[in-house]
């Protein structure tokens, strides 16, 4: 009992940092159908600046702070240098300007950055907490806690303010919602600073536990991906689930099956349930014109 | 665009030819190494290293009175990357040696057109595959990876601890040393009766430990890894309460395991070059030189704590060198025929004594058997053998 | 304009890249510019492939480096464990190919859009996983040695020697698909890209007719895989990894989705750019992301469409 215990500790752990990427992803396509693959970069430059600004002697709290709010108008920066002039072009045309994207940020990284692993202290402590016979680290709770507080943030803003009602009004149709005076423009760019900023506050709650690095952000927009398309693409908490999902199946695929295999088993599942229900786990039917 | 591509070519042919024209009273040394991509962590130390080292020996005079000019190329740890780089150094940068290949698959895959163009070639990977069979034209600095397995296992015959399970990163690195510690442990009286792997860009490893600590028995764990799985893996160890010895690998590397697995580090045990505890060896110590040189040096210039990958570099560059010295000229046969005869060169690896049949030069002694206490390394007393 | 000339136009322009094919080696300094250029022919080939799929067929794959690995994995395997020589471990890998992609895409082609694209991306990287992980069949992360193609008792192994052979691959490959397009298949495949409905209602077997270009982009993608290998005379599983798809997409779409002239292009920006902007050093990602952006935001159909048109004088 307490192995398993310990497992779902693990993929908690993993699958809220997937949570919070998949977020990311959701938030973008919901307002503009476009794929963020540079979402992992934002994870990425939230842990790195993060790191970099405390190294230069600025206060934790504050560096991670300004860690948002750089990567925040990297976000705003490349919808309107990016994706706006682009917001006619095919999908798989906006995916490779995306991957363009995240190359270039990786690119710009390096320069700044340096190519060593980066840790961040944890925000309370490092002893772990030892529950059931199994132990999991304050800061994976931490993870868990901030992909929750964000979901039931979005759920609010879209559910009580007008802002978020264009929000969800640009997302079902982009013509009508400019017919009614939604400026689609300003909701595109706004989901692209909130998904930044998303993004950057996983990088720093994640780095204590997952270590950062320059190019941490491929193998996380993939995973990302992947658990976004899992809980059904549109939907915020589908995001998060699908999230956790993949965590956990990797967590238990570690621990009962192979650990060499465990990412495959991972996808395989995917496979497997995307056949199964072809919109993901929570994604909505689409009407489709003939 | 496409303008601009054929623009853009013609100007780098151009740079190209230009600086091939101007060096041609230069010592021409390539460099093919992982500067970005999943071996960046051993790719960047190295580069850093030979450039270094270059702009010194340069500001000194160069070799036999010529300046060297180092050609570095990134890999991104591809080995068709690599490949095609190795070609452009022999076929247009016409170099007069190479000193490069970050790892073993790179390596591997450039062997034959050095081995064609009979260029000396000095790998900075760890396989054994890359020397044994010994190839005419190619070379290696550092220690291979069942020399790491042999001194883990003398340790733990030592302290009789004979049932072990190995944790292994499924990078080239992990893989390689684990392949070798599971083929050399019977000769040592060691039984692998367990083992794990994680991806080496994972970032919680606690199923694959949980599992190791519900096996009975189990008297010793060996992680083979580099970079971040490591300080991972020694932070979830300790997490799960998990007190049955740990060993780690010479993958990790530098002073930053350390720092970034905490106090989870105290009381693990590695085989390591000697660069790492520069400051501790005994006054007497024909490494300390060297070590505490490099060291002091890469430390000041980088800002960064030095990496035994950086001083494999070192070693490489610096065997080349004096290989240069002692042919008095950059023909390429008489160079390879002076780095096999490096005798008693003392690097930060070890003591390299390079034959025909031994294109490494190290033995068992040029490992030296660390543990961590109180957030640093320390050496323990050698093993009597 | 009518089919005839049409169709002139399209053989003419496979003609014209044939003759500079031809021709260019005189202008190669040394075996280097042979292997660029052999490798631009290679990828050119896998990016044709792809393009069948993406282009013609408009669905999407994030995983067809994987095809990559099987047909570069073939050509290793085969001679080391089977004995078999190389010319016939490429068509074993062609045959390993097309039923593994039988059997994954009969599924996964039900899906569209962003959902199919996620099950292709796992597919690559369930072929990574096993390539890796398989050491006793595949050498593990380090990879295996490739044997030297032979051809009628010609040990082929220069530069030179396969850039012929990739020419003659690639020129055929490219005839293939250009009159796959002119075929009832291809016919076919661009009314499923305007409108799976519409054409299943003309009595198109739709699942049928994707299932087959997917098959058929495998055995492309597969073929240039064999080459590589070949060429390399070594093969790591990083030939399949998601970068590596990543770059045959941006290759396909760079150079021009459904433009044949356009997957060349689009082999020779992504091979020969990293050549030339070694000159960056540290530079050379953040100049290589910034040109693949600036190429998909001012050049929205790919270079040879954009260009074609904009030579043309007709606005699109």
């Amino acid at each position: 009992m307490a192995e398993f215990l310990q497992f779902f500790f693990s993929g908690l752990t993993v699958g809220s940092v997937y949570a919070l990427v998949a977020l990311g992803f959701t938030l973008i396509y919901n307002a503009s159908d476009v794929i963020n693959f540079a979402q992992g970069e934002f994870v990425m430059l939230g842990g790195m600046s993060t790191v970099f600004l405390a190294l230069g002697g600025i206060p934790l709290p504050l560096a991670a702070l300004l860690a948002i709010v750089i990567t925040t108008a990297v976000g705003l920066a490349l919808h309107r240098f990016a994706i706006e002039p682009a917001r006619d072009a095919t999908a798989v045309s906006l995916i490779v300007i995306t991957i363009g994207a995240s190359i270039f940020l990786r690119g710009v990284a390096q320069v700044i950055f340096d190519k060593r692993f980066h840790s961040l202290p944890p925000i309370f402590g490092s002893e772990p907490l030892r529950i059931g016979g199994a132990a999991i680290l304050p800061q994976s709770l931490v993870v868990f806690g901030g992909a929750t507080a964000i979901v039931v943030l979005l759920w609010l803003f879209i559910d009580r303010t007008l802002l978020g009602k264009a929000v969800i009004a640009t997302a079902v149709n982009r013509l009508a919602a400019r017919l009614v005076g939604i400026d689609t423009r300003r909701i595109v760019a706004l989901s692209f600073a909130v998904s930044a900023a998303i993004g950057a506050l996983a990088g720093v709650l994640i780095t204590p536990l997952a270590l950062t690095s320059y190019d941490v952000g491929t193998l996380l927009a993939l995973k990302g991906f992947a658990a976004a398309m899992l809980g059904g693409i549109g939907s915020a908490l589908g995001a998060v689930i699908g999230g956790l999902v993949l965590g956990m199946l990797e967590a238990f695929s570690a621990g009962y099956l192979s650990s060499k295999y465990k990412d495959a088993v991972a996808f395989i599942v995917l496979l497997a349930v995307l056949l199964a229900m072809p919109r993901g786990l929570l994604g909505r039917g689409k009407i489709e014109r003939v | 665009m496409f303008h601009r591509t054929i623009g853009t070519a013609a100007l780098g042919l151009a740079i190209m030819v230009a600086t091939g024209i101007s060096a041609s009273a230069q010592i021409k040394i390539g460099a093919v190494l992982s500067i970005t991509g999943p071996a960046s962590f051993l790719g960047d130390p190295e580069k850093k290293t030979l450039e270094m080292y270059v702009d010194d020996i340069n500001a000194k005079g160069g070799v036999n009175g010529q300046k060297l000019k180092l050609i570095v190329y990134d890999d991104s740890g591809d080995a068709n990357n690599a490949r095609t780089f190795a070609t452009r150094l022999v076929e247009e940068d016409k170099i007069d040696a190479m000193v490069g290949g970050t790892s073993t698959g790179s390596t591997l895959a450039m062997i034959p057109v050095f081995e064609e163009a009979q260029v000396p070639f000095i790998s900075l990977a760890g396989a054994i595959q890359i020397v044994e069979p010994v190839r005419k034209w190619v070379f290696k600095t550092p220690h291979t990876d069942k020399m790491a397995c042999e001194k883990i296992f003398a340790d733990l015959q030592q302290r009789h601890l004979i049932t072990i399970a190995i944790i292994s990163g499924t990078d080239a690195f992990g893989k390689s040393m684990r392949d070798q510690c599971v083929a050399a442990a019977p000769n040592w009286g060691i039984t692998v009766a367990y083992e794990e792997s994680y991806g080496p860009r994972d970032s919680d490893m606690t199923p694959q430990l949980t599992n190791i600590r519900n096996k009975a028995s189990l008297q010793a764990v060996v992680n083979t890894g580099f970079g971040q799985g490591p300080a991972i893996v020694t932070r979830n160890y300790r997490q799960l309460g998990i007190d049955t010895p740990l060993y780690e690998s010479h993958g990790v590397a530098s002073k930053q395991y350390i720092e970034l697995a905490g106090p989870a580090a105290d009381g693990v045990r590695l085989p390591a070059a000697a660069l790492l505890v520069a400051e501790k060896l005994a006054d007497n110590d024909p490494q300390k030189p060297v070590v505490v040189a490099y060291s002091r040096a890469y430390q000041q210039r980088t800002g960064e704590a030095v990496s035994t990958f950086g001083g494999h570099a070192y070693d490489g560059l610096m065997i080349l060198v004096q290989a240069l010295q002692r042919a008095k000229g950059a023909d390429r046969a008489n160079v390879r025929d002076e780095i096999e005869r490096t005798k008693g060169y003392i690097g930060t690896g070890g003591i390299v004594n390079m034959s025909a049949a031994d294109h490494l030069g190290l033995d068992l002694s040029a490992f030296r058997m660390l543990e961590i206490k109180n957030g640093d390394w320390t050496l323990i007393p050698e093993a009597k053998s | 304009m009518n089919v005839q000339s049409l169709k002139a136009h399209r053989f003419a322009g496979l003609t014209i890249i044939g003759a500079i094919i031809v021709l260019l080696p005189a202008f190669f300094p040394s075996a280097y510019y042979y292997r660029v250029a052999a490798l631009v022919l290679i990828f050119g080939l896998a990016a044709i492939g792809l393009n069948l799929l993406m282009g013609f067929a408009g669905q999407i794959s994030l995983g067809h480096a994987g095809f990559l690995g099987i047909g570069g994995y073939s050509v290793a395997i085969g001679p080391t464990y089977f004995g078999t020589p190389p010319w016939l471990s490429i068509l074993g890998g062609v045959a390993l190919s097309g039923l593994v992609a039988f059997f994954v895409g009969r599924p996964i082609l039900r899906l569209k859009g962003h959902y199919l694209a996620v099950a292709t991306l796992g597919f690559g990287v369930l072929v990574t996983i096993i390539l890796t992980n398989e050491a006793a069949w595949t050498g593990g992360p380090d990879g295996m040695t490739v044997p030297r193609l032979v051809l009628f008792a010609w040990r082929v192994h220069s530069a030179e020697a396969w850039y012929w052979i990739a020419a003659v691959t690639f020129l055929f490959g490219a005839m293939l698909a250009l009159n796959l397009s002119d075929s009832p298949t291809g016919r076919a495949l661009k009314a499923i890209q305007d409108s799976e409905i519409g054409s299943s209602m003309l009595g198109i077997d739709v699942a049928r007719q994707k299932l087959a270009i997917f098959v058929i982009s495998a055995i492309f993608v597969s073929v240039a895989g064999s080459c590589l290998a070949l060429f390399n005379g070594h093969v790591t599983p990083d030939v399949s990894t998601f970068l590596r798809s990543i770059e045959l997409v941006a290759m396909v779409v760079l150079g021009g989705l459904g433009s044949i002239g356009g997957s060349l292009m689009g082999a020779i920006v992504l091979v020969v750019l990293p050549q030339a902007l070694t000159v960056l050093h540290e530079y050379e990602d953040m100049a290589l992301g910034l040109i693949l952006m600036g190429s998909m935001i001012f050049l929205r159909k790919g270079i040879v469409p954009s260009l074609t048109a904009m030579i043309g004088g007709r606005r699109t």
